[in-house]
């Protein structure tokens, strides 16, 4: 009986940590027109929303395009290979993917692209041989100097700075970081100072505390950068119940659907984050220019990305978008209906 | 016999409030501005939340059981009610932490059943419902964060805010304590709680339902969750899936710094709250003594396991001082 209960209650526990998307492909389609698939991991996601935007915006750009959105209902590698191998069946043009793993996918792109399709991955990549291109919304340099610029142009390019992090051992932040420590060492912001990294762990009630240990610590603190979605929420949170408003600048990478009552109230100037739309936007330029010959793909090549302006594929098909989108004021109403 | 009992309880109390002044010191000579009044504040209202629910985990402890879905309950009730400000900005904001308490009850309460009624061991129970709990706030969420401006300022404005010279979190965590300090020592209800944690045989031969108590305990417990869930999200402004992730543990380590037995049956509400603002101090602490995060989750545990040790060592003094002047 007891075993029954305590089984019963796994089985619960497991079938209820795991999140239902729903919804399902549309795939109209049009003999005429550059068949153009993005797969993205899951259905019902909006960040994914987002990008098969991007998609459709640069589908009527170039006029002879049709943008089709496809992914599985639940983010795994079987449900994309099962749809990149109906997708093979249908014969259309190109395929742009963000994978659910980096190499479980790696035979049936092969197949795909025996078979003439083209395929290149996004925002989260297949491994070499899987793909022809594969595009990352941005890297680490960009990203760390440009998180150093915002932070100067917010407070007059003077003034202590620190930073707020996720976990000390968090790959991508201490990268990005590593950026920062030598970015801010540049002439133009010799007046500005980084002094202390503090790490938030990702949870909202340590990051809000670290924060307030910086205002502490620091009493001429100027900015804090958070590069990471939870950790600006806090600190945001933190500047404003500490009245620092105005006294201590805030920016780093957020959400804008989170943090647009702090954009909005001018707690945090601007931040940053890739945009969706714009990795839609950009991998169906990419794909639509391969498949219509203009360029082949391969390190060097040069794709004119429509208002993303060029685009250089490197070595290896691993490709740069741009730098992080940034946002304020003016613009996060907008994004942050979005994601 | 009697007095002298409660003199060691008391006794244990203070070695902790001992310890406590020991550690400010410690802090205030690394961070002068450490022990300025502002501060003191702050931590006391940072540590209100962990105040509320770790008196309803020193319930549950006080029963010989533990629960480990504390985090989980303030994470599902901080959700629900703030979606529901979300998407009613128009409800007052008592429904809303009427509904918090409500919800965290409930979650509490099939907890108690499950442990009373089902006959699974609290360990056990909870460890499931920790994961169900968590799991359901990622179902109603569908993963999505709850942000400032999803909420209304009302909502935003329950933890803030100041009455009386003392922020309103702060208030709202003397209130739970000066309730339940009233019915853990001077209701039925309360008492059997003890007799139930000390000697079940005994408690069942005079009469006290071990089942009725298990089942209270774990409903009171949810309903402090519940309250906090409410707390907790409005004043992060931000309620997300992760909400109090591994909070129990502090909760737990709150009870046993404040000299609760996790057999059962022995420990003070005030001894709890002593813990709960040790615990505070060091977390807010840590912050501004400028030692490497790699030292401050290890100077963590070791600062609570020595609090422990030597609180122990103390009480063991006393014993020994007791039995000797029974031996004359």
């Amino acid at each position: 009986m007891k075993n029954k209960i305590v089984l019963t209650m796994l089985l619960l526990a497991m079938v209820s940590g795991f999140v239902f998307a729903n919804g399902g492909g549309d795939k109209a389609a049009d003999a005429e027109k550059t068949k153009i698939v993005l797969l993205v991991k899951s259905l019902g996601n909006g960040f994914f929303e987002a990008v098969a935007d991007g998609g459709v915006e640069a589908a009527e750009e170039l006029g002879n395009v049709e943008s089709i959105y496809m992914g599985p209902s639940s983010a795994t590698a079987e449900g994309q290979i099962e749809i990149i191998e109906t997708l093979i069946a249908q014969k259309v043009d190109g395929i742009a993917i963000s994978a659910n793993d980096p190499d479980a996918l790696i035979p049936v792109t092969k197949k795909a692209m025996k078979a003439g399709i083209r395929v290149i991955s996004f925002d989260s990549n297949i491994s070499s041989g899987g793909r022809e291109v594969a595009l990352a919304p941005s890297d680490t340099n960009l990203i760390g100097q440009q998180q150093v610029k915002l932070i100067a142009e917010l407070c007059d390019y003077k003034g202590e700075i620190a930073i707020l992090s996720a976990t000390a051992q968090a790959t991508n932040q201490n990268a990005w970081i590593a950026v920062m420590k030598e970015a801010i060492k540049a002439p133009e912001y010799k007046d500005m100072k980084l002094v202390d990294v503090v790490y938030g762990d990702d949870a909202a009630d340590k990051s809000y505390r670290e924060a307030v240990g910086l205002f502490e610590k620091y009493p001429n603190l100027a900015g804090i950068i958070s590069p990471t979605t939870v950790g600006v929420l806090a600190a945001s949170k933190a500047i404003e119940d500490e009245g620092l408003k105005g006294k201590v600048q805030i920016t780093g990478l957020g959400l804008p659907s989170e943090m647009q009552h702090y954009i909005e109230n001018g707690t945090c100037g601007q931040m940053a984050l890739w945009n969706p739309v714009d990795l839609g936007y950009s991998s169906t330029y990419i794909l639509a220019r391969m498949i219509a010959g203009d360029i082949e793909g391969k390190a060097g090549d040069k794709v004119d990305a429509g208002r993303m302006g060029s685009i250089t594929i490197g070595p290896d098909g691993e490709t740069i978008m741009g730098e992080p989108f940034v946002f304020n004021k003016d613009n996060i109403a907008k994004y942050a209906s979005i994601f | 016999m009697n007095k002298k009992l409660e003199k060691i309880l008391q006794n244990r109390e203070l070695n902790l409030v001992l310890l406590t002044a020991v550690l400010l010191i410690a802090v205030t000579l690394r961070a002068p501005s450490f022990l300025a009044l502002k501060n003191i504040e702050r931590i006391v209202n940072d540590t209100a939340i962990l105040i509320m629910v770790a008196s309803g985990q020193l319930l549950v402890i006080l029963t010989g059981g533990i629960d480990l879905s504390v985090g989980a309950t303030i994470a599902f009730s901080g959700m629900a009610v703030s979606m529901l400000n979300q998407y009613n900005p128009s409800m007052p904001v008592v429904v809303l932490i009427l509904l918090g308490v409500l919800i965290g009850t409930l979650l509490g309460a099939f907890n108690g059943a499950c442990v009373a009624f089902g006959k699974v061991p609290p360990v056990i129970t909870t460890l499931g419902t920790m994961s169900i709990f968590r799991g359901f706030t990622f179902v109603l969420s569908k993963g999505q964060w709850v942000t400032a401006h999803e909420m209304t300022e009302a909502y935003m404005n329950i933890p803030k805010g100041k009455m009386l010279l003392l922020p309103n979190l702060t208030i709202w965590a003397i209130v739970v304590f000066i309730i339940m300090f009233y019915f853990i020592r001077y209701t039925r209800s309360g008492r059997e709680i003890y007799a139930v944690g000390g000697n079940k045989t005994a408690a069942h031969f005079v009469g006290v339902s071990e089942k009725k108590v298990n089942f209270m305990v774990f409903t009171i417990a949810g309903a402090l969750c519940g309250l906090a869930g409410v707390m907790w999200t409005a004043r992060y402004a931000a309620a997300v899936n992760e909400t109090a992730l591994g909070f129990e543990l502090q909760t737990v380590a709150a009870c046993v710094l404040g000299g609760v037995s996790l057999a059962g049956g022995a420990g003070t509400l005030t001894g709890v709250v002593m813990g709960a603002l040790f615990l505070g101090i060091i977390n807010n602490a840590l912050p501004v003594v400028n030692l490497s995060p790699f030292f401050q989750m290890g100077i963590q545990g070791f600062v609570v396991l020595a609090a422990i040790v030597a609180n122990v060592l103390m009480e063991q003094r006393n014993d020994k001082k007791l039995l000797a002047g029974r031996r004359r």
